[in-house]
């Protein structure tokens, strides 16, 4: 059991929270001019980061915001916890040793980036699964 | 979503069914007399509120309440209305029975006219949820078995109310003294808890074994 600390409510247990998934995959800014391909991989294709990834959360019992959490999906470690729409705190004490997909995702929010980054990258890094867990 | 206002036919009130009214029985009997003790407050008034508080209509709406409360667990109020904290913008007001309008009480009218046209919801939420009391020094004993908050009164004091769940029930729970709850579930959820609150409370019927 995870103890979360909502940036409202303070901590509490993971079963009052809902997971909203991967956080900063950005709208495209012409979803007009995305192919097919472009446009499921925007909608369904997400990283699969061993390591610092950053998630949006819902405190769906409690107070019903969403907020935006930096996880370690290996040791379960909570780095950070941020609002929506601000830029991924890297570092936060801590260098990661990542693969690099996250922060490549992180960056799509800022730069706006028509086409979703997660395509290459997240293939490429999914496909060492030594270690790997659910 | 019950339509609560009074229709130009007179209702008759009486027929009303609160949404435990077939465990009143159970709560009776179940209920260990200055140890934990369980009833259901029928059909007090509550309003969902979404409002800025540092809004203009956050400020008129507030005037109305006596208060917005400003933090997570906070409860403000003036006389017998109270509003609870369950969002930065969203609280629940609770009402007695005679403060709605189908008995002519006009708090749900002042909050709407106090909002005008800012921005912001009244919703008229009283046939959304039920009220629990649950009383007696066990009754903290009792929450702890089915929630995961907190609730020793170094954390959890009086005069706090948190949403939360219990026995896996969505509520909030207002600490209403330092041996009494207000539990709040939703209507379709109420024969459940009742029964899961009466299966927690069973054990200090009997004599306690050294
Ligand atoms: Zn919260």
């Amino acid at each position: 059991m995870l103890l979360i600390s909502c940036p409202n409510c303070g901590s509490r247990d993971e079963t009052e929270f809902h997971y909203g998934g991967q956080a900063h995959v950005a709208y495209p800014e012409n979803p007009n001019e995305l192919n097919d391909r472009e446009w499921a991989e925007f909608l369904f294709y997400r990283d699969n980061t061993k390591g610092a990834f950053a998630e949006r959360w819902l405190h769906s019992t409690g107070c019903r915001q969403w907020f935006n959490m930096l996880r370690d999906t290996v040791t379960y470690e909570i780095q950070a916890i941020y609002p929506m729409g601000a830029p991924r705190p890297d570092a936060a004490g801590r260098t990661t040793p990542d693969t690099g997909t996250a922060s490549t995702a992180a960056d799509s929010t800022t730069t706006g980036s028509a086409a979703p980054s997660t395509s290459a990258t997240s293939i490429s890094s999914t496909t060492a699964p030594e270690g790997a867990t659910k | 979503m019950a339509e609560t206002a009074a229709p130009e036919t007179k209702k008759n009130l009486s027929l009303r069914t609160s949404p435990a009214a077939l465990l009143r029985a159970a709560f009776e009997s179940g209920s260990v007399r200055g140890t934990v003790e369980l009833s259901e407050i029928t059909f007090l008034t509550m309003v969902g509120l979404r409002v800025g508080r540092d809004t203009e209509a956050g400020q008129r709406v507030a005037s109305v309440t006596g208060g917005l409360p400003a933090t997570c667990g906070t409860v403000s109020g003036a006389g017998d209305t109270s509003v609870l904290w369950l969002g930065p913008e969203e609280f629940l007001v609770v009402a007695p029975l005679e403060a709605h309008e189908s008995l002519g009480g006009d708090l749900i009218q002042a909050l709407r006219e106090a909002l005008a046209d800012g921005e912001g919801q009244v919703v008229d939420l009283s046939a959304n949820r039920t009220t629990f009391e649950l009383t007696g020094p066990r009754s903290r004993a009792v929450l702890e078995k089915g929630c995961s908050l907190d609730l020793h009164p170094r954390e959890f004091k009086a005069g706090t109310a948190l949403s939360t769940e219990i026995g896996n029930i969505p509520v909030v729970l207002w600490k209403t003294g330092d041996e009494s709850y207000r539990i709040f579930p939703r209507a379709s959820f109420a024969e459940f808890l009742g029964r899961w609150l009466l299966d927690a409370m069973r054990e200090y019927a009997s004599p306690e074994v050294p």
